[in-house]
């Protein structure tokens, strides 16, 4: 991560400065800045500081921190995202369920194919879509997602409603995707047809023996969605001008900000990491068919 | 010795081909999705050569005026036809989308091979660099190399889609070889000497392909999608061109004013890839069945 933003830039100061600024100032720029020096050098100062806490200080606000900018742009970001999965999550599930009883009828087919054309369409073009008619033509919701400050909880979840939705337009998709295959799955099988059997009654075999086994794939991808859900966050951040670590990573790759860039990538990366593994332990937790360390 | 390295006689192998081509073309998504693809290539091609207006310079004197009979789609704030833009603008990221995602699958593909067959360390670090790229969320890492390389060309944007896609195809490729190589006729090449790049690319390539055409067609709709978000957030492709998601970019600010600059492009990227993606849903349908 840290060789991609350090590395490849070439001359910082330059790349600051811009391409007129005197050749002096670009290296007296490099020397205050520490830029000079091999990437290598640079690089273990700055892991050096960063599992200390300390980030740096920001490049082109000159003085300030990098955490002071980070940190409300992260809780920002934490909010849509955590709107946006208590939204997807059940509803996503809630439509692979639905679509998997159905299998082969109209409402699966309608469930499938509209799930999966809104997942592929950018989440960019349906944000619009979203803001035309719920904001402009409709007049419902505010067209930004930034509330003025001070705003109580409830203005902040209808300032960050439309964006939410857009989010669960996208992630939608794959979650019901891979509910159907798990609930389709589940109903072929011997231990479906069994509890049948033994004669219990219909919502029973769906509830105890069918949806448990069913949502265990389900779980998995609800992770990777996660992580697609942060890469969303960027677009989505910048469509609604909503001040997170998106749109924060966006305006440091635009002002040459290499400091809060890489502090950026590297909690976005990190928050991606924390998901996949909270959810492969989750994995491990409910299904007792994997225990890590002893299998093999 | 040559007859045992053949996985099936030649002719049996063309049968299969033909008895997919026909479940492909009695699929009602793949039929659906290769005419709207077909649609917008054709536009690429022909580009201001079919178009009303010209998409870039003929500025008419009417400025903003909402769609008509004379203007399908209305003109934007500085009098360009919106349908003419349209029409035009398929042809920047027919050109930029799939070029990248050859480049990807090219270099996935021999990366997975590679990884695949040989397995041992080359493997073991060659997939700990991949779940590193894959960590970072493909528009965070984009936006990074783009600003990064301090350019903005169309092929920047090219290289780094493919940079950011080949790992992926990597790794499907080296799970669908990995299920090869256990296989007679790997081990059959290897006992009739063959050399390793031949065996790879000769004998297991070929049984890997459908898959790997599969990974490649989703790989397709992905890239779309990703040109189309980062030209909207300043990091793709730049203005004079009349791509969709620069003219979703360009007429965003005065959405309340014209809505139809911008909600033409946005439907002409969705339709794109959504027929993109029935046509490699059909696909995986006929040929991982």
């Amino acid at each position: 991560m840290f060789a991609t933003a350090q590395l490849l830039p070439g001359n910082v100061g330059r790349s600051v400065l811009g391409r007129d600024a005197p050749e002096e100032a670009v290296a007296e720029y490099n020397r205050e800045h520490g830029t000079d020096r091999p990437a290598v050098v640079q690089y273990v100062d700055w892991l050096d500081s960063a599992v200390q806490g300390d980030l740096g200080e920001s490049l082109a606000q000159t003085g300030v921190p990098v955490w002071d900018i980070v940190e409300p742009a992260l809780v920002n970001s934490l909010k849509l995202a955590a709107f946006a999965f208590v939204l997807f999550v059940p509803l996503g599930i809630l439509g692979g369920v639905l679509a998997g009883l159905r299998v082969g009828r109209p409402t699966d087919r309608a469930i499938t194919v509209v799930g999966l054309s809104l997942a592929v369409i950018p989440e960019i073009v349906t944000g619009l879509v979203l803001i035309l008619v719920f904001a402009i033509w409709l007049g419902w919701l505010p067209v930004t997602a930034q509330w003025e400050p001070g705003a109580g909880p409830l203005t902040q979840v209808k300032y960050l409603t439309l964006p939410a939705v857009a989010l669960v337009i996208v992630l939608f998709g794959y979650i019901a995707r891979i509910t159907r295959a798990g609930v389709v799955e589940a109903l072929d099988a011997d231990y479906t047809r069994t509890a049948y059997l033994k004669g219990l009654p219909h919502s029973t075999v769906i509830r105890r023996h069918v949806l448990r086994n069913a949502l265990m794939p389900t779980i998995a991808v609800i992770a990777t969605q996660t992580g697609y859900l942060v890469g969303g966050l960027v677009a989505i951040e910048y469509l609604f001008n909503y001040q997170g670590i998106g749109l924060m990573v966006l305006q440091a790759a635009e002002q040459k900000d290499f400091t809060l860039l890489t502090a950026g990538v590297v909690i976005v990366g990190t928050g991606f990491l924390l998901v996949t593994l909270v959810a492969d332990i989750l994995f491990a937790l409910i299904n007792p068919r994997i225990r890590y360390g002893t299998a093999e | 010795m040559s007859e045992l390295a053949a996985p099936a006689p030649g002719s049996e192998a063309r049968a299969a081909r033909r008895e997919r081509l026909r479940l492909l073309l009695r699929s009602p998504s793949f039929i659906i999705g290769s005419v709207v693809i077909g649609f917008w290539v054709s536009c690429a091609i022909l580009g201001g050569r079919i178009t009303p207006y010209d998409p870039i310079f003929d500025q008419t004197p009417d400025l903003s005026v909402s769609p008509s009979s004379e203007y399908w789609f209305g003109t934007d704030r500085l009098g360009r036809d919106v349908f003419s833009r349209v029409i035009a603008g398929s042809r920047d990221i027919l050109l930029v989308a799939p070029l990248a995602t050859v480049l990807a699958t090219v270099f996935g593909t021999a990366l997975g091979l590679i990884t695949g067959y040989f397995r041992g360390i080359a493997d073991d670090t060659m997939s700990r660099v991949i779940d590193a790229v894959l960590a970072i969320p493909l528009i965070v890492l984009a936006v990074t190399v783009v600003a990064s390389l301090g350019s903005r060309s169309v092929w920047s944007v090219t290289v780094v889609i493919a940079i950011v896609f080949s790992p992926i195809i990597a790794r499907t490729v080296r799970a669908a070889v990995l299920g090869e190589v256990q296989l007679d006729y790997v081990e059959a090449a290897r006992l009739r000497g063959e050399r390793s790049p031949y065996v790879m690319f000769v004998e297991v390539l070929p049984n890997v392909m459908p898959p790997i055409l599969v990974e490649a067609t989703i790989r397709l709709g992905y890239a779309i999608f990703a040109v189309a978000t980062l030209t909207f957030i300043g990091f793709g492709l730049q203005p004079p061109s009349a791509d969709w998601a620069v003219q979703i970019a360009d007429n965003y600010p005065f959405l309340s004013e014209q809505w139809w600059t911008v909600l033409f492009p946005a439907l002409a990227i969705s339709s794109l890839v959504v027929a993109v993606n029935l046509v490699s849903d059909s696909l995986q349908q006929v040929l991982e069945r």
